[in-house]
């Protein structure tokens, strides 16, 4: 498999030889993303992120418009996702993404594997698309007559200017659903980060607040950034049930339009991905005063973490009693697991390079098994997702993040209604309840190790003759790059096709799944002896 | 779900629903693939890059780099030159390519980017590195309008008016031969097939071993393989040139510039179109072709082969014989498909595809039996929504009873209850897909089995008693 591991590489010397390839201009730039952890010593550390890529070097980012559409509206199974443009942008991203869903019925309402787009062809890029749009957007509801549709702007749109948002009040107001656009072409922002604030905004803006119906259950949460990849949303559902607790929404795995319209009623938010959501969190409190903790269902002892931490919010021993027996009951299964598994994985190591947050949730995942993370990085996060949310007052607003629209909450006049009060919240707080707070990923790497943001192809290279890692983590962009190596590679992004990997339940899954790559036979079948000394084996044929 | 919209033959409705084609920039990023040393750039914003690279991953399973000029907005209102020169100068920097295979997206299209201008300013070249354009704006065509201008553009470039030919060899006469887009497993077959007719031919392009290639004893920034830059040089003292394709074929009697045209008004180089050989016919025709432009027999293993290949069609025949398919892909891929359905018995009676060259019928006539033909529905520009529609539709006893195309029909497949025989391009549901060998005898005789054994599968799926014997 790889060759000698050295523990004692040094991260400065990783990074120097990183940035010596690279003229000085593109190195000024890429030093402040790539930040050695020298010691355990780790405030202070600080990661460049959210900044554009170079041109001519090969980034995993998406765009603005995979962002919205894909990763946030993608998993809603039940508005129509109308994609303005030509075909491309619409092709690539219909149902690439291992979201999955679960209508009430066979015959439910369920768009997920359509992908609609407007195909523009030359004649609407040079007199413009609205037109066809509008009667798209007619005829998409004269066959399906759904609850809602969604316009995506593309590239060209923005720049024809095609003005999406005025065709979807006109059709809205014709048809009498609700009808809204984005205007996520794909140049705007510097990753797809941009689209998920732009599909958030929204959906806060057209959606969120529509019906007040109000759950009957005792503790009910809404569950954001969360998307459902390989089946992560179901379990976790499935987990808090078993305690008790009722999800009012998700953001948005196995989502309803229904379901956004009606979050607000919920009594508490418990964000997964601090990146693609944590502003919608913030304008629920403001507008409708639910307080959100940040959570990650990634790994048994987050799951056990998060699951008290909502039981602690509802200050009810009932739950809290509740929780404790769930995760003693779980617990068992995974135990078992990690001792099982442990003995073939202890002292290996994993790089992990994804998203926005699952290179900080996986982590512990692969320390429960004895395995040591080298190397670790997100594809499209802020400065905060590294650093904690205590830098956000310190983060620099530039170009690309300037043209993506910020939306101004005010309390809603009627329904502002704070779930505690101001003493409860207190009150909580001085017992150590972290509301609103994230630490980021800097906390959980070990000194010697290096953060890199975006990384590019040359990087990761470096990274893997340097360190030589025993499994990789990353997407379907960098996987068979990475087994040319011989080293195994797990996608973090769609799972490859495995999965669940959430709560108790799933990181059995995963451990299983580690155990299986990093010690499955094919690798040795890489070099046959002939190949491996050619003279030799051809002498031993011939004398 | 099933819509209920009126079952048509052609969509006359609006939006695009489920699309049975991509866009044309991804055509063209393949091509450049098939170039040995050859870097693809996307002049426009980097979701395309990033799109198009998933895409072809997720079918060949292989590393796929596609750079990115990356547009910023500001780019995107005041234009792309100097985000494309530094994207140029990264990429040339990094991976000292042979050459730069620039195409662009519809964002620098719609702005109206003057690429030839930029690239002319830099002299179509940086540090030795060739820098090639092709113009893809994805409104005006498709993935395979991409492919075929790509390799028009590369042969273009290196071939150009007026380039003086040294020196013709008259012992080692090579051939160029414009496969079009086929499989990795197809294009190795072309090689075997010219190897064993011992006639040297530059294939362009030729992605079959970059695209599948071993694994690394140390890193290589381009994988290798590709025709190389320096065979492309010498198109112009090859004796002939064959272009695969019957819709390529008409459209470039219609005047579409194509590589053998190009060479063959340039050089005077003869060109020879066909259709893509799938089946015996198209088989037949292709080595006979090869045979007289080389003055070579046919070698003794391909008269085997046939023989073989013939013999199972006959054992299978009565299990195919009047079995009614849908198939759907490119135009050429339908077209000769379609051929070798209907000499083996099988009526394609839904011939369906994304694209739109208005030559597809006439292409599908030229192939088919007359008596097949009015059997048959023909759809161009169509998409997965009306092909479903259209197979829903059939009476009972009309209705096709095996699919046959990519992975994009297998939602469509599934809710029609009908068997999907995956071949083509994008297959990422199942491994394999660069694989599939489709043409030449051997191409057609698993092509065969698999459709035998798919409908065999079928119908001990619906047996009562379980038959384990045929
Ligand atoms: S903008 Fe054009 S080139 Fe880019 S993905 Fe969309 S259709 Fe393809
Ligand atoms: S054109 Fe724009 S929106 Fe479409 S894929 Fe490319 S970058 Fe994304």
């Amino acid at each position: 498999m790889t060759g000698e591991r050295t523990h004692t590489v040094n991260p400065e010397d990783i990074k120097k030889e990183i940035l010596a390839k690279y003229p000085p201009k593109v190195a000024r730039k890429r030093a402040k993303q790539i930040t050695p952890v020298t010691s355990d010593e780790k405030d202070g550390l600080q990661v460049g992120a959210n900044v554009r890529t170079v041109p001519g070097i090969i980034t995993q980012r998406g765009c603005c418009y995979a962002g919205c559409k894909g990763v946030i509206m993608g998993p809603t199974r039940d508005i129509i996702n109308l994609t303005h443009g030509p075909i491309g942008c619409g092709f690539y991203s219909w149902l690439t993404r291992r979201n999955q869903t679960r209508p009430p019925s066979d015959d439910a309402e369920n768009y997920m594997t359509y992908c609609f787009s407007t195909d523009m062809q030359d004649e609407d890029i040079v007199f413009g698309g609205e037109k066809k749009l509008k009667a798209a957007i007619q005829e998409a509801y004269d066959i399906f007559k759904p609850k809602a549709i969604s316009i995506f702007s593309t590239c060209p749109v923005g720049l024809i200017g095609d003005d999406v948002h005025a065709a979807a009040r006109e059709m809205k107001e014709k048809l009498g659903i609700n009808i809204f656009g984005f205007s996520c072409e794909g140049y705007k922002g510097v990753s797809q980060s941009a689209g998920h604030h732009i599909a958030n905004n929204t959906i806060f803006k057209h959606v969120v607040g529509l019906d007040d119906t109000v759950m009957d259950a005792k503790y009910k949460i809404n569950l954001l950034g969360e998307y459902n990849i390989g089946g992560d949303g179901f379990i976790i559902d499935e987990l808090l049930n078993k305690c008790g607790i009722e999800l009012v929404s998700t953001f948005s795995g196995n989502s309803t339009v229904d379901q956004f319209a009606n979050c607000h009623t919920a009594d508490l938010n418990a964000v997964m991905c601090h990146r693609s959501i944590n502003y919608v969190a913030d304008m629920l409190e403001t507008k409708y005063g639910i307080p959100w903790i940040k959570v990650s269902f990634t790994g048994p002892t987050s799951t056990i973490n998060s699951l008290r931490k909502i039981a602690a919010y509802f200050e009810d021993q009932e739950l809290i009693d509740r929780v404790e027996e769930v995760i003693a009951e779980e617990m068992i299964p995974v135990e078992a697991k990690i001792k099982e598994v442990k003995e073939r994985c202890q002292g290996k190591t994993a790089m992990m390079f994804v998203g926005g947050s699952r290179a900080h949730h996986y982590q512990e995942l692969f320390r429960d098994i004895g395995m040591k993370v080298l190397s670790a990085g997100y594809e499209f996060a802020h400065r905060d997702d590294y650093e904690g949310r205590h830098v956000i007052p310190d983060i620099k607003v530039d170009a690309d993040s300037r043209n993506i629209e910020e939306l101004t909450i005010e309390k809603d006049e009627t329904r502002y209604n704070p779930r505690k009060t101001e003493e409860e919240m207190k009150a909580l707080e001085e017992k150590g309840y972290p509301f609103k707070s994230y630490d980021g990923l800097i906390p959980e790497m070990n000194a010697g190790s290096l953060i890199i943001d975006d990384i590019s192809h040359h990087e990761t290279e470096t990274l893997i003759a340097m360190y030589k890692p025993d499994i990789f983590c990353a997407g379907i962009k960098e996987k068979y790059a990475i087994q040319k190596h011989g080293i195994p590679m797990k996608q973090l992004h769609s799972y490859d096709t495995g999965g669940p990997y959430a709560v108790f339940k799933g990181a059995v899954n995963f451990f299983e799944e580690i155990d299986r790559m990093l010690n499955a036979n094919i690798w040795q079948y890489l070099e046959a002896p002939w190949q491996k000394a050619p003279e030799l084996s051809a002498k031993y044929v011939w004398e | 779900m099933t819509p209920s919209r009126s079952h048509k033959t052609t969509p006359s409705y609006t939006p695009t629903q489920n699309a049975c084609k991509m866009c044309t920039p991804l055509g063209a990023t393949l091509v450049f693939q098939g170039i040995e040393g050859c870097v693809p750039l996307l002049h426009g914003s980097q979701g395309c890059s990033t799109y198009m690279r998933r895409y072809l991953i997720s079918h060949f399973k292989e590393p796929v780099d596609i750079a990115s000029s990356n547009f910023t907005e500001e780019t995107a209102v005041f234009g792309g030159g100097a985000n494309l020169k530094l994207a140029i100068e990264n990429v040339a920097r990094q991976y000292s390519p042979e050459m730069i295979g620039i195409a662009t997206t519809c964002l620098s299209e719609t702005i109206g980017d003057d690429v030839p201008l930029i690239l002319n300013s830099m002299g179509n070249a940086i540090d030795g590195t060739a820098l090639v354009h092709v113009s893809t704006p994805s409104y005006t065509g498709t993935h395979v309008d991409g492919f075929h201008g790509a390799v028009a553009a590369v042969v273009d470039r290196f071939n150009p008016a007026g380039k003086k030919i040294v020196y013709r060899p008259k012992k080692k006469k090579k051939i160029n031969l414009f496969p079009g887009m086929l499989s990795n497993e197809d294009l190795r077959h072309l090689k075997d097939v010219f190897a064993d007719f011992h006639v040297p031919v530059t294939i362009l392009p030729d992605y079959s071993e970059r695209l599948e290639g071993p694994s690394w004893q140390e890193y290589q920034a381009i994988q290798k393989g590709g025709t190389p830059v320096s065979a492309i040089e010498k198109m112009n003292v090859a004796v002939h040139s064959m272009e695969l394709g019957s819709v390529l074929g008409l459209m470039a009697e219609k005047g579409t510039q194509t590589a053998g045209t190009i060479l063959s008004k340039r050089f005077g180089i003869p060109c020879t179109r066909l259709p893509i050989p799938i089946g015996v016919k198209a088989t037949d025709r292709f080595l006979d072709a090869l045979s007289q432009i080389s003055g070579r027999p046919v070698p003794e293993r391909y008269k085997k082969e046939k023989w073989r290949l013939v013999d199972a069609y006959v054992d299978g025949n009565k299990y195919v014989s009047k079995k009614r398919a849908l198939i759907y892909g490119e135009e050429d891929f339908v077209v000769s498909m379609a051929g070798f359905l209907a000499e083996v018995g099988i009526i394609p009676v839904i011939c369906a595809s994304g694209g739109k060259s208005k030559t597809f019928n006439q292409a599908l006539e030229a192939i088919l039996p007359e008596t097949l033909i009015d059997q048959i529905v023909i759809q161009n520009d169509m998409d997965f929504t009306c092909m479903e529609e259209t197979a829903a539709g059939m009476p009972e006893n009309l209705r096709p009873q095996i699919i046959i195309g990519n992975s994009k029909g297998y939602a469509m497949a599934r809710r029609l209850k009908i068997p999907l025989v995956r071949v083509g391009f994008p297959i990422h549901d199942r491994v394999g897909g660069s694989r599939i060998l489709h043409i030449g005898y051997k191409g057609a005789q698993q092509l065969f089995d698999n459709i035998v054994n798919t409908i065999l599968t079928a119908r001990q799926t619906e047996s009562r008693v379980g038959y384990s014997y045929m």
